[in-house]
C-alpha cells in the first residue's frame, strides 16, 4: 500500500514536470530599461542598456551556457586546429536578416574584419590574422598566435553580426539605418517611442523551429528606481533585470506572490568590484598603506547590509565565475587590528584621502559611506568626493583620486577582462577601464602574456594561479565583492535566464505559462 | 502698445543670446564630455574610440569655434544635432513638448483655480477654523518635497488602492485611439498633474490670502462698506481684483516654468517630457540637447514676462506701458 502511494506521488510529480516542459507559444513580455539607451546599433554601442535590448535583435556565432561552455547560435558547429591557430565555423543554413536578405559567411567576414575592427575598442587589437569565407556557410579564422580565450569572444555584445548589404562602403556611425536595426535575432525592432518604450516583435522567419515563443516584447523606460518597483508591483512589468531596483527594495518585492529571483545570467560578465588605489602618487603608493585599506574594509557587512546578501566576497583579481579562478590566495579578510599594524608600518601621515563613490545610485553611495567609516576606524582621514557619472569618468581617467569605487566585467576569461587592468602596457590616462591604479610588475606582466597565448588549459590554469597569488600579495587595488545582480521576475515566465549573459539574449527561449 | 512690445522683443533677443553664451560656457566648464560619457558606458575604450567620437561630435574644434557655430545656428533657430540620440535637437524637443505642456498646463490651471478659491475662502474666514484648516494644509504642501509627495501618491493610489496608473503617459501596447486614448492619457495625467499642482496651489493660497487681507484694510474698502454694498460684491469687485496683482506676478513666474519646471515629477512618474530630457542630457553631457532645452525655457520665461506685464495693464488701469 505504501509503495502504491509512493508511485502515485511520483507519477503526479512527473505529470507536472511534463506539463511545465511543454512551452507555450504567444504572449507579451514587459521589461524595464534604464537608462534609456543612446541607440540600438550593437556594433556601434556597447553600453549595458543597448546590449540588453539589441541582444534580442542581433546574434553572434556562439552563445554560452551558465558554465561558459560555447553553445550553437549562428554557427551550429565549429572546430579548432591542433596548433590552436585555425578555427572553422559552420553556419546555419536558411538564416535571414530581418529585411529578408540571406545571412552568409560573407556577412561574418565583413562584421569581424571591417565593421567591428573599426568601431569596437575591445576588438581592435588585431588578434585575427585572416578571416575568410570558404563558401556561403563556412568561415575560417586564422590567428597570429594561439589565443586561449578565442572561443569566448563570440558573445552577442562583443561580436554581433552586422548586415554587409546595408553597411558595406558607408559611414557606419552616421548610417540612417542605425535607427532601425536589422539583425538575425529572434525579435525584430518595431517601434521606439523616446522616453516611453521600445517595442520588439517576434521574428516570424527565425531559423529555429517554433522559436521564439513570445509574440512581442516591451521595454518600458522608467527613470526612477522606486517607480520601477511600483511598475512591478502593479503588474505593468514582469521582469526587473539586475540592478533595476534598489537593493533595500528586494525583500519587499520578493514578498509579493508568484515572484521568483535568480542570480544566474551574469557569469560571462562576472561583475567584479574594487577600490582603485592610486599607485602613481600619494599615500596609496605605499604597499603597507594599501594593505591597511584592504584589511580595514568590512566587506561582509557591506554585502549583507547594502547588497541584500547578494554576491560573494572577492578573493583577488579574478571572479569565481570566470575561467581559471583560484581561491587559494593570501587572505584579504576584514581585520582592523592587522590594518592598524600595516598602517603603522606605512608612510601614511594623516593626509586626507579623496574617496570617489561610484555615482550609480543609493547602494553605492551608502557603500562609500560605510567604507569611509571603516577606514576612519583604523586611522585614515577620508573625504568623500561627490561627482556625477561624467565627472567620475573624468576623475578616474585622469587619476585624480586616492581611492575610487568601480566595477568591471571580466568577459569569462582573464585574458579578456582581467589582465587589462593590471598590465603595465595598459597604463594611460584617458580611460577609466585600463590599468588606472598604475600597477607595475614586469614579472607578472610576463605571466599574463604567457597565459593568454598558451593553447593548453592546464598550463593556463597554472599560470593564472601564480598570477592571482602574486597580485594579491601586492594589493594594487582593494578587491571588494563579486556583485550579485539578481533578476526578479514573475514565476510564470519560464526559461528566462538560461545563458551566461542572462536576459541580454535570453528572450529567445523564454515562454509564458498560462 | 506696439512700440512697447517691439522694444521688449528686441531686449528679449539680446537676453537670449547672452543666456546662450553663458549656458554654453557653463556646460563646457563641467568635467567630462559626451564622448567620455559614452566611452565610459561602453565599459571599454581607447584613444582612437574617444577621438573618433569627439571628431564626430565636433568637440575637437577650439572652444570659440564651437561657440560661434552654435550661436550662428541658434540665431537661425537651428538647435543642432544630438549625436547621442541620433536626432536633431529641435525634433527631440518638439516630440517631448506636448507631454510636458499637457502636464504643466494642467497643473497650472489646477493650482490657480484651487489656490485662488481656497485663498479667498481662507481670507473671508480669517481666524476661524476654516481658515486654520486651509492655511495648515497649504503650509504642509508648501513644505513637503515634491518627489516624496509623488512617490507616496503613486504608492497609495496605484499600488495600495489600484485606482490610477502610477507612471507613464499612456497604457503601453494598448493601441487606443480617439476618445479612448484621450481618456487613457487623462487617467495617467491625474497623479502627476495633481502632485505638481499641489505645491503651486499652496503658494497661491498663501499669496491670495495675505493679499486679500491686506487690501481689505485699505480705505476704499471701508468706503465701499460705508456705501452699503453687499459683502460678496466687495469681496469680488473691490478686494479680489486689487489683491490679484501679486498672484499674477506669481502666475507669470510659474508659466515661465511650463517647459522646464517638472523635472522631478516627470522622473518619478516616467512622464516622457522635456524635464526628463534635460535631466538626462545633464548626466550624459549631451550639450546640444541641454542648450536647446535652456533656449526654449529661456524664451518661454521672456515671453511670459511680457504677457504678465500686459495682463497687469488690463487688471489695473493705473499701470501704464512705458519704454
Amino acid at each position: 500500500m505504501k509503495k502504491a502511494l509512493c508511485s502515485v506521488a511520483i507519477s503526479a510529480v512527473m505529470a507536472t514536470t511534463a506539463a511545465a516542459i511543454a512551452q507555450e507559444a504567444g504572449g507579451r513580455l514587459n521589461l524595464v530599461i534604464q537608462p534609456e539607451p543612446p541607440g540600438l546599433m550593437l556594433g556601434l554601442l556597447q553600453n549595458g542598456p543597448t546590449q540588453m535590448v539589441a541582444g534580442d535583435i542581433y546574434e553572434s556565432l556562439l552563445r554560452y551556457d551558465t558554465d561558459l561552455n560555447p553553445q550553437p547560435s549562428l554557427a551550429h558547429a565549429w572546430e579548432m586546429s591542433e596548433d590552436g591557430l585555425t578555427y572553422t565555423f559552420h553556419l546555419h543554413e536558411g538564416v535571414k536578416w530581418h529585411d529578408g536578405e540571406d545571412f552568409t559567411a560573407h556577412d561574418v567576414v565583413f562584421s569581424v574584419d571591417v565593421f567591428l575592427r573599426e568601431t569596437h575598442p575591445r576588438l581592435r587589437a588585431s588578434l585575427v590574422h585572416v578571416v575568410e569565407a570558404l563558401d556561403d556557410h563556412t568561415v575560417v579564422f586564422t590567428l597570429v598566435q594561439p589565443f586561449g580565450p578565442f572561443l569566448g569572444i563570440f558573445e552577442t555584445g562583443t561580436m554581433p553580426m552586422i548586415p554587409r548589404h546595408i553597411y558595406e562602403g558607408t559611414e557606419f556611425a552616421n548610417h540612417p539605418m542605425n535607427a532601425t536595426p536589422i539583425g538575425t535575432g529572434p525579435f525584430k525592432f518595431n517601434e521606439w517611442r523616446q522616453g516611453s518604450f521600445i517595442h520588439l516583435v517576434r521574428n516570424e522567419d527565425y531559423y529555429l523551429d517554433g522559436k521564439p515563443y513570445l509574440d512581442e516584447v516591451f521595454y518600458h523606460v522608467i527613470p526612477d528606481a522606486a517607480s520601477r518597483a511600483v511598475a512591478y508591483e502593479t503588474g505593468v512589468v514582469d521582469v526587473l533585470h539586475g540592478g533595476s531596483v534598489e537593493y533595500f527594495d528586494i525583500d519587499r518585492i520578493m514578498a509579493l506572490p508568484d515572484t521568483c529571483i535568480t542570480d544566474a545570467g551574469w557569469e560571462y560578465f562576472g561583475p567584479h568590484s574594487w577600490l582603485w588605489l592610486n599607485n602613481h602618487e600619494g599615500p596609496m603608493a605605499d604597499v603597507n598603506a594599501r594593505k591597511a585599506v584592504m584589511h580595514a574594509l568590512d566587506r561582509e557587512f557591506a554585502r549583507d547590509a547594502l547588497w541584500a546578501g547578494r554576491g560573494e566576497l572577492a578573493t583577488g583579481p579574478i571572479s569565481s565565475s570566470t575561467r581559471f579562478y583560484d581561491p587559494d590566495t593570501p587572505s584579504i579578510d576584514y581585520d582592523p587590528d592587522l590594518a592598524r599594524e600595516y598602517l603603522a608600518k606605512s608612510s601614511y601621515d594623516g593626509e586626507t584621502l579623496r574617496l570617489l563613490p561610484l555615482p550609480y545610485g543609493e547602494t553605492w553611495q551608502r557603500w562609500a559611506e560605510a567604507a569611509r567609516q571603516n577606514l576612519q576606524e583604523v586611522g585614515f582621514n577620508v573625504d568623500l568626493v561627490a561627482t556625477d557619472v561624467a565627472g567620475w569618468n573624468q576623475r578616474v581617467s585622469d587619476w585624480e583620486f586616492d581611492l575610487a569605487f568601480t566595477f568591471l566585467y571580466q568577459y569569462g576569461d582573464p585574458a579578456l577582462g582581467v589582465s587589462r587592468t593590471y598590465v603595465e602596457s595598459n597604463i594611460a590616462k584617458g580611460s577609466p577601464w585600463n590599468n588606472v591604479a598604475g600597477y607595475r610588475n614586469p614579472e607578472v606582466d610576463e605571466l599574463w602574456m604567457a597565459a593568454a597565448i598558451s593553447p593548453s588549459a592546464d598550463e593556463r590554469q597554472a599560470l593564472y594561479s601564480e598570477i592571482q597569488a602574486r597580485i594579491v600579495e601586492d594589493v594594487p587595488v582593494a578587491w571588494l565583492i563579486e556583485l550579485g545582480f539578481p533578476t526578479i521576475y514573475r514565476c510564470t515566465v519560464n526559461d528566462l535566464v538560461t545563458t551566461a549573459i542572462g536576459i541580454n539574449d535570453g528572450l529567445r527561449d523564454a515562454w509564458l505559462a498560462p | 502698445m506696439i512700440r512697447f512690445v517691439l522694444g521688449r522683443l528686441v531686449k528679449a533677443v539680446v537676453i537670449l543670446v547672452a543666456v546662450l553664451v553663458l549656458n554654453f560656457t557653463l556646460i563646457h566648464a563641467a568635467p567630462g564630455d559626451p564622448a567620455a560619457v559614452m566611452a565610459g558606458e561602453a565599459g571599454a575604450t581607447d584613444e582612437k574610440f574617444l577621438e573618433d567620437l569627439r571628431r564626430q561630435f565636433g568637440l575637437d574644434q577650439p572652444f570659440h569655434v564651437q561657440l560661434w557655430i552654435y550661436i550662428k545656428g541658434a540665431v537661425q533657430l537651428d538647435l543642432g544635432y544630438s549625436y547621442r540620440r541620433g536626432m536633431p535637437v529641435a525634433e527631440l524637443i518638439w516630440d517631448r513638448l506636448p507631454a510636458t505642456l499637457l502636464l504643466t498646463a494642467t497643473a497650472f490651471v489646477i493650482s490657480i483655480v484651487f489656490g485662488v478659491i481656497a485663498g479667498v475662502a481662507a481670507a473671508a474666514r480669517q481666524g476661524r477654523w476654516g481658515d486654520t484648516i486651509i492655511s495648515t494644509l497649504a503650509l504642509l504642501f508648501y513644505a513637503t518635497p515634491l518627489f516624496w509627495v509623488a512617490l507616496m501618491a503613486a504608492l497609495l493610489f496605484s499600488v495600495v488602492l489600484g485606482w490610477l496608473p502610477g507612471f507613464g503617459y499612456e497604457t503601453v501596447g494598448a493601441n487606443y485611439t480617439g476618445l479612448a486614448r484621450a481618456l487613457d492619457i487623462g487617467r495617467h495625467l491625474i497623479l502627476p498633474a495633481t502632485t505638481l499642482g499641489l505645491f503651486f496651489t499652496a503658494v497661491y493660497v498663501r499669496m491670495t490670502r495675505a493679499s486679500m487681507l491686506e487690501v481689505s484694510r485699505l480705505d476704499f474698502v471701508k468706503t465701499a462698506r460705508a456705501k452699503g454694498l453687499k459683502p460678496g460684491v466687495i469681496q469680488r469687485r473691490h478686494i479680489l481684483r486689487n489683491a490679484l496683482l501679486p498672484v499674477i506676478t506669481l502666475a507669470g513666474l510659474q508659466a515661465g516654468q511650463l517647459v522646464g519646471g517638472a523635472v522631478l515629477t516627470e522622473t518619478v512618474f516616467a512622464w516622457p517630457g522635456i524635464g526628463r530630457l534635460m535631466f538626462e542630457a545633464i548626466a550624459q553631457r549631451d550639450y546640444n540637447v541641454l542648450l536647446g532645452v535652456f533656449f526654449v525655457s529661456a524664451a518661454m520665461v521672456l515671453l511670459f514676462n511680457l504677457i504678465t506685464d500686459l495682463v497687469y495693464v488690463i487688471v489695473d488701469p493705473r499701470i501704464r506701458m512705458t519704454e
